[in-house]
C-alpha cells in the first residue's frame, strides 16, 4: 500500500462521554461525544514522541463526513459507519443507545472506520478528512462550503436510472446482485446467531442451579458432602463463564456487521455507474434524434412520424429561411452533443476503470478480513470448548472424591 | 491425597472382568456378554469397615430374619466381601416381545450362575416379565419387612407419552431390572430369600405364585405387622435423623431431576437454532469464491456440533435421569420401612407398658413381649445395617452417575473441539 495517512499517523477513538446540549432546534438533548486522538508517527527518532492532538466529535459529525466522502468519491467503496441503532440484539443485550456496552462497541466501530479511511490510498488524502481529525472548530462549515450536497444525486433519479438503463457493464450488474445476496445472507446469519446466543445463554445459566442444589444436598451428606460442594462450585463457574464468551462473540458479530453495511456501499457504486450509463444512453439517444431531425429537415423527407411532419403537412411547409435557421441550431446542438457525449463516454470509462480498481481492492480486503474473522470465531469456539472441558473435568474430579 | 478412585478389595488390583469365573471350566463357551457384571458390582470396601451393633452395644448378626429371638447363624457376613467369595451372579438381558391374543408384553431373560448349596443347579436361565419382578418385590417386602428392598422402575406408563415397546424404553427398563436383581444379590439376607430363589430358578413361576401362601407359612416368615393403633413414645434419634435425611434427600433429588430436565430442554432448543445456523454459512459459501471453503467448513462444524449435542441429550435422558428417579423411589420405600419400624417399636412399648401395669409376679416376661422386643431390636439392627450398605452403594452409584455426566459433557466438548 502506498503512502497513506494511517502509516504516518496513529489514530484512536479513545473515549466516549455523555454530553447534554442544545441542538439546532434549541431542544435539550443527550448525546455521546467521542474523543479522537492523533499522533504523528516519527519514523526514526527514539524518545521523540510527538504530541497527541485530540478533539471531540459526535456520531452525526461522522455521518456528515461519510456523506461527504460518498458524494465526492462515488467510484470508491466508502467504508461504512457502525450501526446507528442497536440491531440484532438478543435478550441480554440492550437496545438502548446509551447503554455502556453499546457505546463501547460503537467507539471501536468508529475507530475502525477512521482507520479504514486513513488506510485507503485515495480517501486518506482528502483535506476534509484531515480536518475532521485535526480541526475541531469550523469543520462543519468547511464541509458545507464544498457544496457537496449539490453534487449528490437524488435518490429518485438513481432509482429511475436503475430501471431504465439498457446497457450497464455486466460486471456491475453482477456485483449488484452479489451485494444484495450478501446483505441478505449476513442479515440472516446475524439474526440466527443472536437466537443461538440466547439459547446457549439459557443452557449455561440453568447449570448454575446445580450449584445451589449440590450445596444444599452436601449439607445433609457425610462422606459425599465435600465432593458435592466443590462440584457445585464448578457448576457456578460454568454458568458464569457464558457472559465473557458471548461478549467476545459480539466482536465477531460486529465484524460481520461491517461487511453487511459494506454491501450498501458496494451498491452505491453500482448505482452511480448505472446513473452515469443511463445519462450516457440518454445523451446518445438525444443526439441521434437531433441528427435525425437535422437530416429530415435537410432532405425534406419525413422518415418517421412526427408532430412536426404532421403540422407541416397540415399547415404547409416552412420557408427555406426558417429551415436553414433550424438546421443551424440543430447542427450547433449536435456538435455540442457530440462533445458532451465524448466527454461523458470518457467519464464513464474512467469511472468504470477506477471503480473497478477499488472494487478489486475491496474484494481482497473483504476476503482477508472475513477469513480472519472466521478463524478467530473458530478459535473462540475452541476456547469455549476447552473451558467447558476444564470445568467438567474439575467437576468429575470432585465427584470422584465423593 | 490421591485423586485415584478407591482401590478394589484386598485381593489385589485385578478387576472383576479379569477374574476367571468360578464355573469357567464347565461352561466357558456359553459365557457371552451375559457374564460380564456391570460396573456397579464393584463392591464398596467399606462394608468391611463398619461395625454393626445395636444401640446398646451388642454386636449383631445382620442376617437374622425377624421371626425368632434366637439369632440364626446360618450365615456369617463375610467381612471381606471379596470378589472371590461371590457365589451368585445374576443378569437381566435379551428383551423379547410376545404377542398373545389377550395382550402384548415383553419378557427378559434372567440368567443365574452360582455355587451356593441352596441352588440345585449351578446355572439357570429363565424368562420373566415385569409382573414377575413386581411379584418378587412384594413377596420380599412381605417376608423381609425389616429390610430395605430395592425399588423397581415405575410400573405404569402413560400410554400416549411413551411407547412401551420402543427400544429406548425397553432398554432403560432392562437396566433398571438388572440393577434391582443385582442389589438383591448383593444383600446378605435378601439373596437367600426363598422367593428370590424360586424367581431365579422356576420354569413355571405362575404355578408357584399360586401356592404362595402355603410356602410362606412353611418357612415361618410370615410376620404380620399391625399397622396403626399404637402411638410411638420416642423415636430413637438415629432413626429420626434417617427420616429427616430421607426427606431432604428426596427433595434435593427431585430438584436435580427438574434441573436436568430443564437443561435438556434448553439444549434441545439450542439445537433447533443451531440447525438453522449451520446452513446459512453454506448459503454464503455458495455466494463467495475465495471464502467458500472456510464458510463451508464452518457450516460442517456446526453440523457436527449438532450431532454431538444430540447425543449428549440422549445420554442424559437415558442414563442419568432414570437413576435419579430410581433413588427417589428408593427413598420412598425406605421411608415406608421406617414407618413400619416405628410401628413395631410402638407396639413393643405398648406391650411393655401393659406388662408393667399388670404388676404380676411372673418371673418371666411373657413370650410375646419378648418377641416384640426382639423384633424391634432386629428391625433396628437390620435397618441400620441396610442403611449403611445403602449409603455406601448410593455413594458409589452417584459417584458413577455424576462422573458419567461429567464424562459425557467432556466428550461432547471434545467432539466439538475436534471439528
Amino acid at each position: 500500500m502506498e503512502d497513506c495517512l494511517a502509516k504516518k499517523m496513529e489514530i484512536t477513538v479513545s473515549e466516549a462521554e455523555k454530553r447534554t446540549g442544545r441542538n439546532a432546534m434549541n431542544i435539550q438533548e443527550t448525546y455521546t461525544a467521542y474523543l479522537i486522538e492523533t499522533r504523528a508517527v516519527e519514523s526514526q527518532s527514539e524518545g521523540h514522541c510527538a504530541p497527541v492532538e485530540s478533539l471531540w466529535r459526535r456520531y452525526s459529525e461522522f455521518e456528515l463526513l461519510r456523506n461527504y466522502l460518498s458524494v465526492t468519491y462515488p467510484h470508491i467503496v466508502v467504508p461504512p459507519l457502525p450501526e446507528k441503532r442497536a440491531d440484532f440484539v438478543w435478550h441480554k443485550l440492550s437496545a438502548d443507545n446509551m447503554d455502556p456496552d453499546f457505546v463501547e462497541r460503537r467507539r471501536i466501530g468508529l475507530e475502525n472506520f477512521l482507520l479504514r479511511v486513513a488506510s485507503h490510498p485515495v480517501l486518506c488524502q482528502d483535506k476534509i478528512f484531515y480536518a475532521f481529525l485535526m480541526q475541531e472548530g469550523g469543520w462543519k462549515e468547511m464541509v458545507n462550503e464544498t457544496g457537496f450536497q449539490l453534487k449528490a444525486d437524488s435518490r429518485l433519479k438513481a432509482l429511475n436510472a436503475t430501471f431504465r438503463v439498457k446497457n450497464p457493464d455486466k460486471r456491475f450488474t453482477e456485483l449488484k446482485h452479489y451485494s444484495d445476496e450478501l446483505q441478505s445472507v449476513i442479515s440472516h446469519l446475524l439474526r440466527v446467531r443472536a437466537r443461538v446466543a440466547d439459547r446457549l445463554y439459557g443452557v449455561y445459566k440453568v447449570h448454575g442451579n446445580y450449584g445451589r442444589v449440590f450445596s444444599e444436598w452436601s449439607a445433609i451428606e457425610k462422606e459425599m458432602g465435600d465432593g458435592l460442594q466443590s462440584a457445585g462450585h464448578h457448576m457456578d463457574v460454568y454458568a458464569a463463564s457464558i457472559d465473557d464468551i458471548l461478549e467476545e462473540e459480539e466482536h465477531y458479530a460486529d465484524q460481520l456487521k461491517e461487511y453487511l453495511f459494506y454491501a450498501e456501499a458496494l451498491r452505491a457504486v453500482c448505482r452511480k455507474h448505472e446513473l452515469m450509463q443511463y445519462d450516457l444512453e440518454m445523451a446518445a439517444q438525444d443526439l441521434t434524434s437531433k441528427k435525425q431531425q437535422c437530416e429530415e429537415l435537410a432532405t425534406g423527407t419525413v422518415r418517421t412520424f412526427s408532430l412536426k411532419g404532421m403540422t407541416s403537412k397540415l399547415f404547409g411547409q416552412e420557408t427555406p429561411e426558417q429551415r436553414e435557421a433550424k438546421i443551424k441550431v440543430l447542427e450547433e446542438q449536435i456538435q455540442e452533443g457530440e462533445e458532451q457525449l465524448k466527454s461523458k463516454n470518457l467519464e464513464g470509462r474512467d469511472f468504470v476503470k477506477s471503480a473497478w480498481a477499488d472494487i478489486e481492492r475491496f474484494k481482497e480486503q473483504k476476503n482477508h478480513d472475513l477469513k480472519e474473522a472466521l478463524i478467530s470465531y473458530a478459535v473462540m469456539q475452541i476456547s469455549m470448548c476447552k473451558k467447558g472441558i476444564q470445568v467438567w473435568t474439575n467437576a468429575k474430579e470432585c465427584f470422584s472424591k465423593m | 491425597a490421591a485423586s485415584a478412585p478407591k482401590p478394589l478389595p484386598s485381593s489385589g488390583p485385578k478387576s472383576l472382568r479379569e477374574m476367571p469365573h468360578p464355573l469357567a471350566t464347565s461352561s466357558s463357551e456359553e459365557m457371552g456378554p451375559a457374564l460380564t457384571p456391570s460396573p456397579d458390582l464393584l463392591l464398596p470396601r467399606s462394608i468391611a469397615d463398619k461395625d454393626l451393633s445395636l444401640p446398646n452395644g451388642t454386636p449383631v448378626d445382620t442376617s437374622s430374619p425377624a421371626s425368632s429371638s434366637s439369632l440364626l447363624n446360618r450365615l456369617q457376613l463375610d467381612d471381606d466381601l471379596d470378589v472371590e467369595t461371590r457365589d451368585l451372579f445374576v443378569t437381566v438381558d435379551d428383551p423379547k416381545k410376545h404377542v398373545c391374543t389377550m395382550e402384548t408384553y415383553i419378557t427378559y431373560r434372567v440368567t443365574t450362575k452360582t455355587t451356593r448349596a441352596e441352588f440345585d443347579l449351578p446355572e439357570y436361565s429363565v424368562r420373566r416379565r415385569y409382573q414377575d419382578f413386581d411379584w418378587l418385590r412384594n413377596k420380599l417386602e412381605e417376608s423381609q419387612p425389616t429390610h430395605l428392598i430395592p425399588p423397581l422402575p415405575e410400573k405404569f406408563v402413560v400410554k400416549g407419552v411413551v411407547d412401551r415397546f420402543s427400544e429406548e424404553f425397553v432398554e432403560t427398563r432392562r437396566k433398571a431390572l438388572d440393577k434391582f436383581l443385582k442389589r438383591i444379590t448383593d444383600h446378605p439376607v435378601l439373596s437367600f430369600n426363598e422367593h428370590f430363589n424360586v424367581f431365579l430358578t422356576a420354569k413355571d413361576l405362575n404355578a408357584y405364585k399360586k401356592q404362595g401362601m402355603a410356602l410362606l407359612s412353611k418357612m415361618g416368615e410370615s410376620v404380620k405387622y399391625v399397622t396403626g393403633g399404637y402411638k410411638l413414645r420416642s423415636r430413637p434419634l438415629e432413626f429420626a435423623a434417617i427420616g429427616d435425611y430421607l426427606d431432604t434427600f428426596s427433595l434435593k433429588l427431585g430438584t436435580i431431576d427438574r434441573i436436568a430436565q430443564r437443561i435438556i430442554k434448553e439444549q434441545l432448543e439450542y439445537l433447533v437454532e443451531l440447525r438453522e445456523y449451520g446452513p446459512v454459512y453454506s448459503t454464503w459459501g455458495g455466494l463467495e469464491v475465495e471464502l467458500s471453503e472456510p464458510l463451508e467448513g464452518v457450516s460442517a462444524c456446526i453440523g457436527n456440533c449438532c450431532t454431538a449435542l444430540e447425543e449428549l441429550s440422549e445420554d442424559m435422558t437415558e442414563d442419568f435421569l432414570p437413576v435419579l428417579r430410581e433413588y427417589i423411589l428408593y427413598a420412598e420405600s425406605m421411608k415406608n420401612v421406617l414407618k413400619k419400624r416405628d410401628q413395631v417399636q410402638a407396639e413393643y412399648e405398648a406391650k411393655l407398658e401393659a406388662v408393667a401395669l399388670k404388676r404380676e409376679d411372673r418371673p418371666k416376661v411373657p413370650a410375646d413381649v419378648e418377641k416384640c422386643q426382639d423384633r424391634v431390636e432386629c428391625f433396628n439392627a437390620d435397618l441400620k445395617a441396610d442403611m449403611e450398605r445403602w449409603q455406601n452403594n448410593k455413594r458409589q452409584d452417584f459417584r458413577q452417575l455424576l462422573m458419567g455426566m461429567a464424562d459425557k459433557n467432556i466428550q461432547y466438548y471434545e467432539k466439538v473441539c475436534v471439528t
